[in-house]
């Protein structure tokens, strides 16, 4: 069964490696962009886990760091595009900032977050991530509620141009390996035992002498930090920042993705972020296909209305295979305790 | 003789309830002290106020020459008193050697330390070993912690504690849902812990009590009735009113 | 200080709190009972919403519709109960939240289905349509007055049903200590669903009554549902008191922040400082409450268990 698992994450891994060069020989770009947003949502979802999957922390609120990251870039186009401020196109600076400043917004609503447990916890980290959201709808300034469209890209110079399609994917898939191996490093290591810990079990932890909530709080940091380096591929990606993306209902939809491919596994949030989008392209096709062959009428209705259908697909993957894909793969049928 | 644990007029009520009633207690550097008492009589509320998670209303406990008594449950440990739960707490989902390598690394200065692998760091990974060998878990280090038995989490429990390089133990029932077979088997380990570290031990089976307490406190009603030698308790007419007469009756 | 306005303002605000209030009252006894978290109670205020619209368009008249509306909420909340989350309670949280997170998208495809992607939007009653002068040149409109005086009923007739009635003794009982009502032998399934059911109609109720003055469209109930979680938590999980007062409290804050924290900015900054940011940090304005409030007293204001 391992030697399946392994065999399955390393296809897929080799498989994203070579997306644009598939893509552009069978004429079909549209792929490139597809995937680009998977590996951004990998990334997301990736730091998500750091929390809830080995921190046992369920955070509603990760797309306020995506967004904050996003917004990064966003503002440094406008006082590039408005003010001449040329520097502030700046790539390097733009991923700096991007880890920077929702890793420090992190820590910040971690610090009062965390205070609490439980139900609290959840509705805290949502309605702080909802504050950030009505935060940036108010700033007029930077679009708004209508958005920032981005007319340049942040610039990296002669080092790469992420106007260009596949540069800007196979950045998307370089930082992901980096951030995978990174996260790697730092669940196995005396601080990862720590967190991974608290979240089996808190009070023995304080008691052999952890101030677990430091570690909880750091943790929660670095999370929103990668957080942030999603944000600033997704506003490349899509050439538009945006409110919507920070929404709490995309808070959701990284949890989604995190317990979809597995939680507290390394490579799970990459393959729910995969599985979510195909699921989120391809369901709606699938249903009305699956309409047709048993002869219904007017399918366009079933491809239209796939959500009826994921909603409720969702509710039985909780409820019965909670070791997500990377359960399966690892042959737990079933709910993994 | 030195004082490792003193306890000063400790007061914690619940509601109307006092479950510690101005109990004072000390417990001697080295020495093995039984808390011993009927259902209710306060000892698991002395021993959350002893690790500090509850607080006393009123009074004070000094542990090795200062007043711990607001102290953080982390910092306790930090000085060296260490614990076992009443109910097994271990980390269920992480091996024997894991759970005794993270309470070793506690007491290695902090753990913000984000890159080297810790499962095959041999700082842990050998006190932890040596830990599972004083309580005879050695075999059984890579055994996932809830697919151990009752009696062998318990011991996992103990080796917890002492990786913490405690000055002090505070048992909390270390026999609880024991056979006889395990018991006398914690009962042999704790005896070779004599001696080595001050045991604060509240324990319900009196075989191990008298087995291995230097002295003993009877505890009713949150108030100690009686503190002095096995022999002495054991002759206490107040005490055997209060409270042995029953318990010896079905022992 | 312009008073008419200020006035004006704590009428809306006060308005907004009680809508927030009956979002909320079912919420946090759902979660102080039952320990779950339904993030699928904005759904049911939206679905109170369509209903209203529904009832009225076909009856034609407002008032028939919330009689309908309030049983058809009450029984959609029964059938979710049956249906979905009773397997839910022994679950955690993070399971709860996902579950209940489909159940947000179900519903929202259903009235798409249902209703068609278009908003819908609700004409004021006629009887409500016109507006009351409270005072010299305090001109209000009739049918935010009678929001108002149907939330302070419907709080009222709550206080009634919790505090004087067996059942509310249950439910007062189960908030604070579930386990002790199940060892009294309550058929506590049943209990569930009644207060899941009567949460549901008074998001229901609150969903109605808002329909007329905003639109009703899909996704309306998910931003309010966050508003009502800040209501829980500055207020306390399972405290009905908590609940009122900290709803009045946000209602106020928001709607008076919005009005006037631009002048109070603009007071200390320049204009332009003072239109970009006044905006912004109004809508902060809640939240950064509930992170002070939430400093000092993890528990919330009111917390309704005891140990």
């Amino acid at each position: 069964m391992q030697m399946i698992r392994v065999g399955f994450i390393g296809l897929v891994m080799l498989a994203l490696a070579v997306v644009p060069v598939v893509a552009n020989a069978i004429d079909e770009p549209f792929y490139v962009s597809l995937f680009t947003r998977m590996l951004v949502l990998a990334i997301a979802a990736s730091s998500l886990n750091l929390v809830l999957g080995y921190g046992g922390m369920v955070s509603f609120g990760h797309a306020a760091y995506l967004g904050l990251g996003s917004y990064v870039v966003g503002i440094g186009f406008y006082h590039a595009a408005n003010d001449g401020m040329d520097w502030a196109l700046n790539g390097w600076l733009h991923l700096a900032l991007a880890v920077v400043i929702p890793g420090m917004a992190a820590l910040l609503i971690g610090a009062i977050s965390l205070r609490t447990r439980g139900v609290y916890f959840i509705m805290i980290t949502l309605a702080f991530s909802q504050m950030l959201y009505y935060f940036f709808i108010g700033l007029e300034r930077y679009g708004g509620d209508d958005g920032l469209s981005l007319w340049y890209l942040s610039d990296f110079g002669d080092v790469m141009d992420l106007n260009d399609d596949s540069q800007l994917y196979y950045l998307a898939y370089g930082l992901l390996v980096l951030v995978l191996f990174t996260l790697y490093r730092l669940v196995n290591s005396r601080f990862g035992m720590v967190v991974r810990g608290a979240k089996s079990n808190e009070r023995r932890l304080m008691a052999v002498g952890f101030p677990t909530y430091r570690y909880r709080l750091v943790a929660f940091g670095i999370s929103g930090a990668i957080c942030g380096v999603a944000g600033f591929l997704m506003a490349n990606q899509s050439e538009f920042v945006s409110t919507s993306e920070m929404h709490w209902v995309h808070s959701g939809d990284l949890i989604v993705m995190v317990v979809l491919g597995g939680m507290g596994t390394l490579f799970g949030p990459v393959l729910g972020a995969v599985g979510f989008l195909m699921l989120e392209q391809y369901l709606p096709e699938l249903m009305e296909g699956v309409c047709h062959i048993i002869g219904g009428e007017s399918c366009g209705i079933a491809g239209e209305y796939w959500k009826m259908v994921f909603g409720p697909l969702l509710i039985l993957i909780v409820l019965f295979a909670r070791g997500g894909i990377d359960g399966l793969l690892q042959g737990k049928v079933g709910r993994n305790v | 003789m030195s004082e490792a644990l003193t306890i000063e007029g400790l007061v914690k009520q619940f509601g109307g309830l006092t479950a510690t009633d101005h109990l004072s207690l000390s417990v001697t550097q080295g020495e093995v002290h039984a808390v011993i008492g009927p259902n209710g009589a306060g000892k698991t509320t002395l021993i959350g106020q002893l690790t500090g998670e509850i607080t006393p209303d009123a009074g004070t406990i000094r542990f090795a020459g200062r007043d711990v008594t607001g102290l953080a449950v982390h910092r306790r440990s930090m000085l060296g008193l260490a614990r076992s739960f009443q109910i097994t707490n271990v980390l269920a989902d992480f091996t024997a050697r894991a759970n005794v390598a993270l309470a070793v690394q506690a007491h290695q200065g902090h753990s913000f330390r984000f890159w080297r692998k810790a499962a095959t760091d041999p700082r842990l990974i050998g006190p932890a070993e040596e830990h599972l060998a004083t309580v005879g878990l050695a075999d059984r280090a890579d055994v996932t912690a809830s697919s151990l038995s009752h009696g062998e989490q318990r011991q996992l429990e103990l080796a917890m504690a002492l990786a913490t390089r405690p000055a002090m133990l505070l048992l909390d029932e270390p026999m609880a849902g024991m056979g006889p077979e395990d018991s006398a088997r914690m009962v042999e380990i704790l005896k070779r812990l004599k001696g080595e570290l001050t045991i604060l031990l509240v324990e319900h089976d009196m075989d191990a009590v008298f087995a291995l307490a230097d002295r003993i406190t009877v505890l009713v009603y949150g108030r100690a009735i009686a503190t002095g030698a096995p022999e002495q308790i054991r002759n206490d007419p107040d005490v055997r009113a209060a409270y042995l007469g029953e318990e010896t009756g079905d022992a | 200080m312009n008073w008419i306005l200020l006035i004006e303002q704590t009428l809306n605000g006060l308005q907004l709190g009680l809508l927030l209030f009956l979002l909320a009252a079912g919420l946090t006894l759902v979660f102080g009972i039952m320990d779950l978290v339904n993030l699928a109670h904005g759904s049911l205020y939206m679905v109170g919403a369509y209903f209203a619209a529904t009832f009225t368009a076909w009856t034609g008249s407002f008032v028939l519709a919330v009689v309908l509306t309030l049983p058809a909420t009450l029984l959609v909340g029964a059938v979710v109960e049956i249906v979905c989350l009773r397997t839910l309670y022994d679950r955690d949280h993070l399971d709860q939240v996902l579950a209940t997170f489909g159940l947000i998208l179900f519903f929202n495809e259903l009235v798409r289905l249902v209703w068609g992607p278009a908003g819908l939007s609700v004409p004021l009653p006629e009887f409500l349509s016109s507006s009351l002068e409270l005072a010299p040149g305090l001109i209000y409109p009739s049918y935010r007055l009678a929001i108002i005086i149907a939330s302070l009923l419907a709080a009222f007739f709550l206080y009634w049903l919790v505090a004087r009635t067996r059942i509310g003794m249950l439910i007062r009982a189960g908030a604070s200590n579930r386990e002790m009502v199940g060892a009294l032998g309550v058929n506590i399934r049943f209990l569930f669903t009644i207060v899941f059911g009567l949460g549901a109609a008074l998001a229901g109720l609150a969903g109605l009554m808002a329909a007329p003055i905003s639109t009703v469209e899909i996704g309306m109930g998910e931003n309010v549902l966050i508003l009502a979680f800040v209501v829980i938590v500055i207020g306390g999980i399972g405290s009905i008191r908590g609940a009122f007062v900290s709803a009045l409290l946000i209602g106020l804050i928001d709607t008076v922040g919005r009005a006037f924290l631009p002048d109070v900015i603009g007071g200390f900054f320049d204009d332009e400082f003072a239109d970009a940011a006044a905006p912004a940090l109004a809508s902060m304005s809640i939240y950064l409450l509930m992170a002070v409030i939430l400093a000092f007293r993890p528990e919330g204001l009111f917390s309704a268990r005891n140990g």
